[in-house]
């Protein structure tokens, strides 16, 4: 089989190739710190048992759904208390209850946000009506 | 297989016994998850109503006295944005003509002129801004309240437009800058730009078993708030007992707030 032009078409494809990997090589040895979300707050700290109301496990890949669910039990059901499985009790309330513990929103929530381009007060959208409680920076 | 009644009854009976069995298995199911609970102490109605009396606001109160409107206000982040056409209000004072257009005459007009009505969200029992709205943000609560879910606002106005009252308003610019820092209350959001608030009765408040903010905050008791399905309450001895009027009666929205001239 016989390639017409291959002088220009094989340069050129080497060319296209190599803008549409530029990205990578832009990147490459600039690797972004992975989030290291801290809970160093001064609740947390005196916290016998440093338990949230799902295990880690499960807030680290559900929180956004919890959130969801808990907007919808307070705001169009009126119910307000969560029943952890262990019997615990918590006010359904990302600005007063998540944050009662989790103060350090910088620290905490825009870590991994931010990692994930879901940038500050942009996605998710929280902190444009929910108010954050103040940090000592 | 050959089928006759005594083993059809066999096998009916054993899928009676499995259906019985449904709930008890639900039960167990559902014993190892959350759940979610009403707040104790909260305030349970079937139809809350507000009855507001005008003649004790003007006779017991200060000349523009506003403490009702201020509570309200500060307690729910309202923004003061200074500009009428901009303006954010959950409760508000209008003139009579206004408030109850059709209902004045040359004559009442003396003794009414000047003086301000308490207006708020009438929390309709037939709410014209339930029906309009497309994303279900704004719902009747089995309790009567009209409740906005900011979180499903998608800013279309359409309850504006179906709210006879003027009860809703637009913001039209991020009223964040508008709230005092000092004056912000931590516990309760502030709303964004795009999105259409209202009264809410202070739904957060009774869920704390605590009263409306105005109704709280009026030193000469002229705001009376309870449930209209309860005879005992106190909005219907006050109804039983005094002459009440309604803001638009004719448009059929059924308003839950009633008022004492």
């Amino acid at each position: 089989m016989r390639m017409y032009n291959a002088k220009q078409i094989i340069p050129g494809l080497i060319i296209f190739l190599g803008f549409v990997t530029l990205p990578f090589w832009y990147n490459l040895g600039r690797a972004t710190p992975a989030p290291d979300p801290k809970i160093d707050t001064p609740v947390i700290q005196k916290m016998a048992k440093k338990q949230c109301v799902l295990p880690k496990a499960e807030m680290r890949t559900g929180h956004m759904q919890l959130l969801n669910d808990w907007r919808t039990e307070v705001v169009r059901n009126g119910k307000r208390i969560y029943v952890a499985t262990d019997g615990i009790k918590y006010n359904m309330s990302l600005q007063n209850e998540c944050m009662r513990c989790h103060s350090n929103k910088t620290q905490f929530c825009d870590q991994c946000h931010n990692y994930a381009g879901l940038y500050h007060e942009t996605e998710p959208y929280c902190w444009t009506c929910h108010i954050a409680p103040k940090e000592n920076k | 297989m050959e089928s006759n009644r005594r083993s059809f009854l066999k096998i009916s009976g054993i899928c009676a016994l499995g259906l019985g069995a449904l709930p008890v298995v639900d039960v167990l199911a559902t014993s190892g998850q959350p759940q979610f609970l009403p707040n104790q102490k909260a305030l349970v109605g079937k139809k809350w109503a507000m009855v507001v009396d005008m003649k004790k606001c003007w006779e017991k109160g200060k000349e523009g006295c506003k403490e009702c409107l201020l509570a309200c206000h500060r307690v729910h982040n309202v923004p003061d944005i200074g500009n009428i056409k901009e303006e954010i209000k959950w409760i508000w004072t209008e003139p009579y003509a206004d408030a109850f257009p059709g209902q004045e005459n040359e004559y009442n007009a003396a003794n009414i002129k000047g003086r301000p009505f308490i207006v708020l969200c009438n929390h309709c029992t037939n709410p014209p801004c339930v029906r309009v709205c497309p994303t279900k943000a704004t719902f009747k609560r089995e309790d009567g309240i009209v409740m906005m879910d900011m979180h499903r606002c998608i800013g279309c106005r359409f309850c504006m437009a179906g709210c006879p009252y003027g009860s809703r308003s637009f913001n039209f610019r991020d009223p964040a800058p508008y709230i005092k820092e000092d004056e912000l209350n931590k516990d309760y959001p502030r709303r964004e730009r795009g999105v259409v608030e209202k009264c809410t009765f202070c739904t957060e408040r009774l869920a704390e078993g605590k009263i409306p903010a105005c109704v709280e905050a009026c030193k000469c008791g002229a705001l009376c708030f309870g449930d209209l399905e309860d005879p005992n309450s106190a909005v219907r001895k006050l109804l039983a007992s005094h002459y009440t009027i309604q803001r638009k009666p004719e448009l059929g929205t059924g308003p839950n707030v009633y008022y004492i001239v």
